[in-house]
């Protein structure tokens, strides 16, 4: 059987230790926190850290707080399952549970934590191989390699953010907590993911990712997640659209975001058709005109299960139909 | 009587839905499968595997690699230079590859050491150069001559080409009977390859004793045939070698075969004196396969005004991968059953196997004839559009009769075609719905026939296909030894059933040993949906054999003749005095004390006029032949493309059911498999590589993606099956592509001509941008 | 092999008895459970997440132990296929799946059982979709599910029945 490759395993017990063992053995160590992102990617060859820093013992940063006045902190180590089921998500952000619910399969979500899904590794149709396989084809410019197997020309690589809760973080306006050696900083969402499928986030390889800050949605907001998928189970997006729009008492939009994952290596904030939104009485024709931004806005690759002329032509499709998930109970 | 157990005997087994006797190992966790085996001193083997799709091996150094510490020995090719394959028409693959590779994941070394993890890493040191060659991906390239930059597949072939195999049969006058037709359909289909994706990963355990006997456990559906080759490829007498089939974790054809991990464990087990174990990865299973060949498919056909069809003319190009494999049965079976299940004036058929570079393809629960019967249900569907009939009713209609001959000369015995189609369309409402439903909504429905077991053996020889031995013990217990492999359609169950029928006595009360060449008289293997008939036959003369013995000396005691003993409940007792009677054990010992050991052989032999006298004529044939018919309900997002499939009902026809309950779960299995046929499932290639060796990329459907499945058991009387048994393994399946296929005809309005029906396919369909595949000019195959 | 780094001594808590032994640190919690363990019950079908097979309970949650290290198990209470039957009497969902054969091949049924066991210690009446829900994780290529969900509907409301009973 596919077995992992050998490694020390160093688990912590908090946050300091954490930092503590990743600043020791630089850039021989990772941090694992579910383990269901890494390990895998660990058996396929695609990593071989010296050293793998446990997280889970951290129970400090298990715990997802409400608060009324400033919104919620969710512990990155929160799993998955912990989040659909909180019912504060559910009341203040649903677009998050449901993004949380479609993660994987129901053990991927015991095991996967928040933390783990906003930083997992890009994905790629030329990346997530054996070794064996990526050797028989070539290497490729995000492991061993010095081309981009998708984007021949491309300097940087196009392997995919399929993380299901990032978008949907991202239109909640999160703001993420690291801690490393120097102390915590933090990061807007919108400045955490940068669009290099090799360094798709701002995270140093020193930082753990603690607690990921969500205000509270205006008033009026509806917000909601959907996702293109051959399966309704196991499977990443092909594309994800999230979508957030607050309207004031007399029904106009008064903030309206709309955020892709899957077209490209960082989520993306089609800022054009949140505009088109803005100061309208949302209906289903204003809703297909910033589906039409989405769908210009998308620039799928040959990176995934489906066609990128499919996955293009879905973007209209998904962003209309997310869009109208937070309509129609306006109406 | 365990606490757990159920309690059933003789004359109440056959036909009640019992727990399986194996169930309650698997419930457990306790079934030991072959990677489960641990033997003291056991190494790891890994295979080392191409790169290269098509290259001339010009070196392989593993001095570095041997030097790892904790490897033990390292193979090549040239240590096991025996060619082998499952045909003997096909004597093309060596355990690792000579000379050349022909597909990427081809093995090309092996390695073993004390553990897997360092077999895995000293196999990167490796050192092999290769000179590439060309790679030949398609069917179209591989029909091609082959130039001065290329390279044939198989050099030693007599073809300029790389095809591998022709075949050309008519049957009847077909010119006359597309004359006779007032309407010809002409239509391409493409079925696309795919895979078993059973859940167990290969693995074989092989231990040499110093006495140079070999034991090999393997997951194997074919004990016997690994037993043939493991002795030619390691050149050590049969009678020296030991298979055992433990139990198999899903099969679906993709366990059949020999191949080569098998035979290195063996190999290296008599070298180094140790244990054995190779377990294969997942991305390996892919790589290994021996799944659905891709098939490209021509149908002809020509409709009386009447509507009955006067002539059908089949020809098939089936993209066979880089090896033999069962290939040559395959491209028979294009063209063999289409003819069971519907009659026809004059038939002809035109099968050409073509080598590509890509695993190699095999047999896939349904083998070879799931591909043209998807294409052939499909374009009757479209004929009775054009009749305006009712697709159901139009099928049965041209259904064979009962106790029939084929066009093809087959032998038909009992049929319940026309029960199936209408079990499944008043299920359902079909008549009312079809055509009828609102745009996106859509019914299909389709047929088909399948074999109980092939009517001649792989390799030509006079013995039996089956045999079986019944042993009872004088604390009244039963075993059964059969060389049968259960790779979870319950094999191990049906022997129990029909034994404990025969005798009389509790079907816990009935041990099977099964798939051990040392303690088991020969049962070719579980394909081709043989078990039931063949070793259910063998194991019920096997019973009877015992039970006349018994019944000479019970009869005696009970002053009655033998005859007249009738057998159940653990009671032998007289037929017209029921209270006269010994209890079984008794009646044992006595037999035993009076006959000497008590032990029944049993073997069955398909009977010798089940097809007509050409070549080719041995592909086909089967002592009986069972039906299916399926209704599809779907569900199409004219936005997205995508299908959901709201409701699968499938009737099949098993003669009478042993087990209703397992017959159910293979119909509901073949439903599910069928569906993820015919949506999603796809061996699909990019740059000479399989793109997507894995289970989340390769996809079958969850739980999620899988609707509700009505099974309907139809029994007819099968007068030669075991107590009237049929198949019920791989028939079910496939009804149900086509069904699925003409119900998303009928919620687009517009027709798929391939499969996987995936959602782009859909979209295609609807914008008109993918219509009736362009029908190429038929390439003019060159005859042997 | 000089590469591995040497072995942790530890206490496992699986199937509610106590097991000291060593193991790699790079060990997955699958390969202890079945060769160090010979918990030969969990079973495998890709090692990588993507099948469900090798489900195991960990402190009463369904856990992968291909990607669960045995390292990271210690302290916590491990439950498998094998710990199911008490003193040889099955589990009513044990018994719903034999009775109604909702396992074939077998192989991928321990991921199955213990998915459903955890299932239902949460809900005595879940619905159909409820019950899919819950299993969408594991694949099985002979059952079609079919059997599956209705064993575990079954074991539901015989559980139900022996509580109000």
């Amino acid at each position: 059987m596919l077995r992992l490759p050998a490694f020390e395993f160093q688990p912590a017990r908090s946050v300091d230790e954490a930092v503590t063992l990743l600043g020791e053995h630089g850039d021989d160590a990772l941090p694992v926190a579910g383990g269901t992102d890494l390990y895998a990617n660990m058996k396929l060859g695609l990593f071989a850290p010296r050293v793998v820093v446990g997280l889970r013992s951290i129970t400090a940063l298990r715990s997802i707080r409400f608060d009324p006045q400033h919104g919620l902190r969710i512990g990155a180590l929160c799993s998955l399952d912990a989040i659909v089921r909180e019912p504060a998500v559910a009341e203040h952000y649903p677009a998050l549970a449901q993004a949380a619910a479609m993660v994987g399969t129901p053990e991927i979500r015991n095991m996967g934590t928040i933390g783990g899904n906003l930083c997992l590794e890009t994905r790629c149709n030329y990346f997530n191989q054996s070794a064996e396989w990526r050797k028989a084809m070539g290497y490729c410019l995000k492991r061993d390699g010095n081309l981009c197997r998708v984007a021949l020309h491309s300097d940087t690589c196009k392997a995919i953010n399929a993380s299901d809760t990032a978008p949907v973080m991202h239109a909640y306006d999160a703001r993420l907590s690291l801690v490393g050696p120097r102390g915590e900083r933090t990061v807007n969402i919108r400045e955490f993911y940068q669009n290099d499928g090799a360094h798709a986030n701002v995270k140093r390889a020193d930082e753990i990712l603690t607690e990921i800050a969500l205000p509270l949605p205006a008033r009026g907001t509806r917000s909601s997640y959907r996702k293109l998928r051959l399966r309704k189970a196991f499977d990443f997006p092909l594309l994800g659209v999230a979508v957030a729009v607050a309207t004031d008492a007399g029904g106009s939009c008064t903030q309206a975001r709309i955020v892709l994952n899957a077209v490209g290596s960082a989520p993306l904030e089609v800022e054009a058709a949140g505009a088109i939104l803005l100061g309208t009485h949302l209906g289903e024709e204003i809703a297909a005109d910033a589906a039409e931004e989405v769908f210009k806005a998308g620039k799928p690759l040959e990176n995934a299960n489906a066609s990128l002329l499919y996955r293009k032509r879905m973007l209209r499709v998904i962003a209309q139909r997310t869009l109208e998930d937070v309509i129609a109970p306006l109406r | 009587m365990g606490k757990n157990g159920a309690s059933h005997s003789g004359s109440h087994v056959v036909g009640a839905p019992l727990p399986r006797i194996d169930g309650y190992a698997k419930v457990t966790g306790a079934a030991i499968f072959a990677d489960d085996m641990a033997l003291p001193r056991m190494l790891f083997g890994k295979l080392l595997r191409s790169p290269h799709a098509h290259a001339r091996i010009l070196s392989i150094d593993y001095a570095r690699a041997l030097r790892i510490p904790g490897v033990v020995a390292i193979a090549i090719g040239s240590d096991l230079p025996i060619r082998y394959g499952i045909l003997p028409s096909a004597q093309d693959e060596t355990v690792f590859a000579i000379d050349k590779v022909r597909y990427v994941g081809e093995p090309v070394a092996g390695i073993v050491a004390e553990d897997e993890l360092t077999a895995q890493t000293a196999a990167a040191l490796v050192d092999i150069r290769y000179e590439v060659l060309p790679s030949v991906m398609s069917i179209d390239a591989a029909l091609l001559d082959v130039d001065g930059n290329g390279e044939k597949i198989h050099p030693d072939s007599r073809r300029d080409n790389n095809v591998h195999k022709e075949v050309h049969l008519t049957f009847g006058d077909l010119d006359a009977g597309f004359a006779d037709a007032t309407r010809i359909f002409d239509d391409e289909y493409f079925f696309e390859g795919n895979t078993h994706a059973a859940l167990e990963e290969h693995s074989a355990v092989a231990s040499c004793g110093a006495d140079g006997k070999l034991t090999l456990w393997s997951s194997t559906q074919t004990p016997h045939y690994l037993h043939r080759v493991a002795s030619a490829v390691l050149e050590l007498p049969a009678s020296r070698i030991r298979i055992i089939a433990p139990p198999v974790g899903g099969g679906f054809g993709g366990k059949t075969e020999p191949v080569a991990h098998e035979l290195a464990a063996a190999y290296f087990s008599r070298k180094t004196g140790r244990p054995v174990k190779f377990t294969l990865s997942r991305e390996e299973v892919f790589y290994t396969h021996r799944g659905r060949h891709p098939v490209r498919i021509h149908l002809r056909t020509g409709i009386r005004a009447d509507g009955s069809i006067s002539a059908c003319r089949v020809q098939t190009w089936l993209d066979g991968g880089a090896y033999g494999s069962y290939g040559v049965a395959t491209t028979y079976y294009t063209g063999a059953l289409l003819p069971v299940t519907y009659k026809m004036g004059a038939y002809a058929f035109d099968g050409c196997r073509v080598y590509t570079n890509k695993p190699p393809c095999g047999p896939k629960r349904g083998h070879g004839t799931t591909q043209p019967r998807y294409a052939f249900e499909s374009q009757l569907d479209e004929i009775a559009k054009e009749l305006g009939l009712d697709a159901g009713a139009y099928r049965a209609a041209i259904a064979i009769d009962p106790y029939s001959r084929t066009v093809n000369h087959l032998r038909v015995t009992s049929c319940g075609l026309r029960e199936a189609l209408s079990a499944v369309s008043e299920r359902t409402g079909f008549s009312d719905k079809h055509g009828k439903l609102a745009p996106g909504r859509g019914i299909g429905l389709a047929a088909s026939a399948y074999l109980c077991g092939a009517g001649l053996p792989i390799y030509w020889n006079p013995m039996p296909h089956s045999g079986a031995i019944v042993k009872v013990d004088r604390g009244g217990g039963v075993t059964i030894f059969c060389g049968t492999s259960d790779c979870g359609q319950g094999s191990q169950n049906m022997l129990a059933v029909i034994v404990a029928e025969a005798l009389g006595v509790d079907v816990l009360d009935v041990s099977v040993c099964s798939g051990d060449t040392d303690l088991t008289p020969v049962d070719l293997g579980s394909y081709s949906s043989r078990v039931t008939f063949m070793a259910g036959n063998a194991a019920r003369s096997a019973a009877l054999d015992v039970r006349e013995r018994i019944a000479v000396v019970a009869g005696a005691e009970l002053g009655i003749a033998p005859e007249r003993c009738a057998f159940e409940n653990g009671r032998v007792f007289d037929r017209k005095n029921p209270d006269r009677a010994l209890s079984f054990i008794d009646a044992a010992r006595a037999t035993e004390a009076r006959f000497g050991t008590l032990a029944g052989v049993g073997s069955y032999t398909p009977p010798a006029d089940l097809h007509g006298d050409f070549k080719g004529s041995g592909v086909g044939p089967s002592p009986a032949y069972s039906y299916s018919a399926c209704v599809a309900e779907v569900e199409v997002d004219f936005e997205t493309g995508e299908v959901r499939v709201e409701r699968i009902v499938l009737a099949h026809d098993c003669g009478r059911a042993l087990n209703p309950r397992i017959v159910e779960g293979q119909i509901e299995g073949s439903a599910y498999m069928g569906m993820g046929e015919a949506l999603m499932e796809e061996s699909a290639f990019r740059n000479d590589l399989h793109r997507i060796p894995n289970l989340l990329d390769y996809k079958t459907p969850t739980i999620l993606d899988t609707p509700r499945i009505d099974a309907i058991v139809i029994e007819t009387k099968e007068l030669e099956g075991p107590y009237g048994a049929k198949e019920a393994g791989e028939g079910p399946l496939n009804p149900v592509i086509p069904a699925i296929a003409n119900a998303v005809a009928d919620a687009i309005g517009r027709r798929i001509y391939a499969t996987p029906i995936t959602p782009e396919r859909v979209l295609q369909a609807l914008d008109g941008t993918a219509g009736p595949l362009r029908l190429r000019a038929p390439i003019a195959m060159k005859t042997t | 092999m000089s590469i591995a780094p040497s072995k942790i001594l530890a206490t496992l808590r699986v199937n509610g008895r106590d097991a000291t032994l060593a193991f790699h640190p790079h060990a997955t919690l699958l390969e202890v459970l079945r060769e160090e363990l010979r918990l030969t019950g969990t079973k495998h079908g890709c090692e990588l997440g993507q099948c469900g097979a090798c489900t195991v309970i960990v402190d009463g949650t369904p856990v992968l132990s291909c990607l669960t290290l045995a390292a990271e198990a210690i302290g916590r209470s491990v439950e498998t296929v094998e710990g199911l039957a008490v003193d040889g009497t099955l589990h009513p969902v044990q018994r719903a799946f034999l009775e109604l054969g909702a396992a074939q091949c077998g192989y991928c049924t321990p991921g199955f059982l213990n998915a459903a066991v955890h299932l239902l210690e949460k809900n005595l009446e879940p619905s159909e979709a409820e019950i899919r829900d819950a299993l969408a994780g594991h694949l099985c290529r002979c059952t079609g599910y079919t059997k599956i969900v209705e064993a575990v509907a079954l074991a539901g409301r015989r559980m139900r029945a022996s509580i109000d009973g």
